[in-house]
């Protein structure tokens, strides 16, 4: 009995080992969205391209989409958008974009230069349905099921690794869940 | 002399600096204005992770500190304000965890590591207080013994 209380710190030490060793390489600055299996926040935004048109929480029905928040501010969001270019045209992938707390003139002004991956943008100049959304930096892509329900956020770039371990095979399963 | 100065000075700019959010964010009474700075050192950025809202110019802790200040202005309860910047970004924007099942190890540790050393304590005292017993106190016979011995010892 002795000599087994002795086996104590080890055993501690052990446990205190796993529990930091799952703790490396997770990468803190990635928050899961408090909107994970809830409704995309009631919204009613202008097109960027036409501001009388408006449109609310109708267009996230019916099909899986992903939700991507971008800015002409945001340097990674220049990074990422070949790709998203990509994921549209060669991937048949419906984006829809959120231009976030930016100037429109900037953002026509991008979409002219390098091209539109989006089926919609919508324009959120104040950020007020970004604050709803929860978003703390762009980019941010959330994907969307055709109920509207939000199941997953990425932040930060959209590279090929980040579509082909997370995202494709999370829109495949909402699309076979549907 | 310098040092002085440049105490003055320094003091002089911190005054300029609190001055200047309480410009910012006016209050009508004392007390809103000091819920309002315990509401934004209680909440997390979600951005700079390791500052409060109250503390950091990341612009999404001044979105957030703008709407703390529309709540209380509005005469919302601090429950119901931290629980709207809860449902958008998380749990994580607390620095005060709920207790919940989830937070229940966290604040149980303190209390168990206490209770586990306020034991071991007990069983030490215990274990020395029997054994001195045992140490000094001579059953009858052993005290026969020991005198019979001593008794020998004397005689040779």
């Amino acid at each position: 009995m002795r000599r087994l209380l002795l086996f104590v710190p080890v055993v501690l030490a052990v446990v205190l080992g796993v529990v930091l060793f799952a703790g490396i390489g997770k990468d803190p600055s990635h928050l899961e969205s408090a909107l994970i299996g809830k409704p995309v926040p009631a919204f009613s935004l202008a097109q960027l391209q036409n501001p009388d048109q408006q449109f609310d929480n109708r267009i996230f029905k019916g099909k899986v989409q992903l939700l991507n928040v971008w800015a002409t501010w945001c340097p990674t969001c220049r990074a990422e958008h070949g790709m998203l270019l990509k994921l549209a045209r060669q991937h048949g992938v419906p984006i829809i974009g959120l231009d976030y707390k930016d100037k429109r003139q900037d953002a026509l002004a991008w979409i002219d230069e390098l091209g539109n991956p989006y089926e919609l943008i919508l324009s959120d100049p104040e950020g007020k349905f970004g604050f709803d959304l929860g978003v703390y930096g762009a980019p941010e892509t959330y994907v969307i099921d055709r109920d509207g329900i939000v199941r997953y956020r990425h932040v930060g770039e959209v590279t090929p690794r980040v579509w082909q371990e997370t995202l494709e095979p999370m829109i495949q399963k909402y699309r076979e869940a549907g | 002399m310098v040092r002085s100065l440049i105490l003055v000075v320094l003091l002089a700019c911190t005054h300029y600096a609190s001055a200047t959010v309480n410009d910012v964010y006016p209050f009508d009474s004392a007390a809103d204005r000091e819920r309002f700075q315990t509401l934004t050192e209680e909440l997390r950025c979600p951005k700079c992770q390791n500052q409060d809202i109250a503390d950091s110019a990341a612009p999404i802790a001044s979105d957030m500190r703008d709407e703390v200040y529309r709540m209380v202005r509005a005469g919302e309860d601090n429950e119901a304000i931290i629980n709207s910047l809860v449902a958008r970004f998380g749990e994580f924007v607390r620095y005060k965890p709920r207790v919940e099942k989830r937070t229940l190890i966290l604040w149980a540790t303190p209390v168990l590591v206490i209770l586990i050393g306020v034991l071991m304590i007990a069983v030490m005292v215990i274990r020395s207080r029997r054994n001195s017993e045992q140490a000094t106190a001579l059953t009858p016979e052993q005290r026969e013994r020991a005198e019979k011995l001593l008794q020998e010892q004397d005689a040779r």
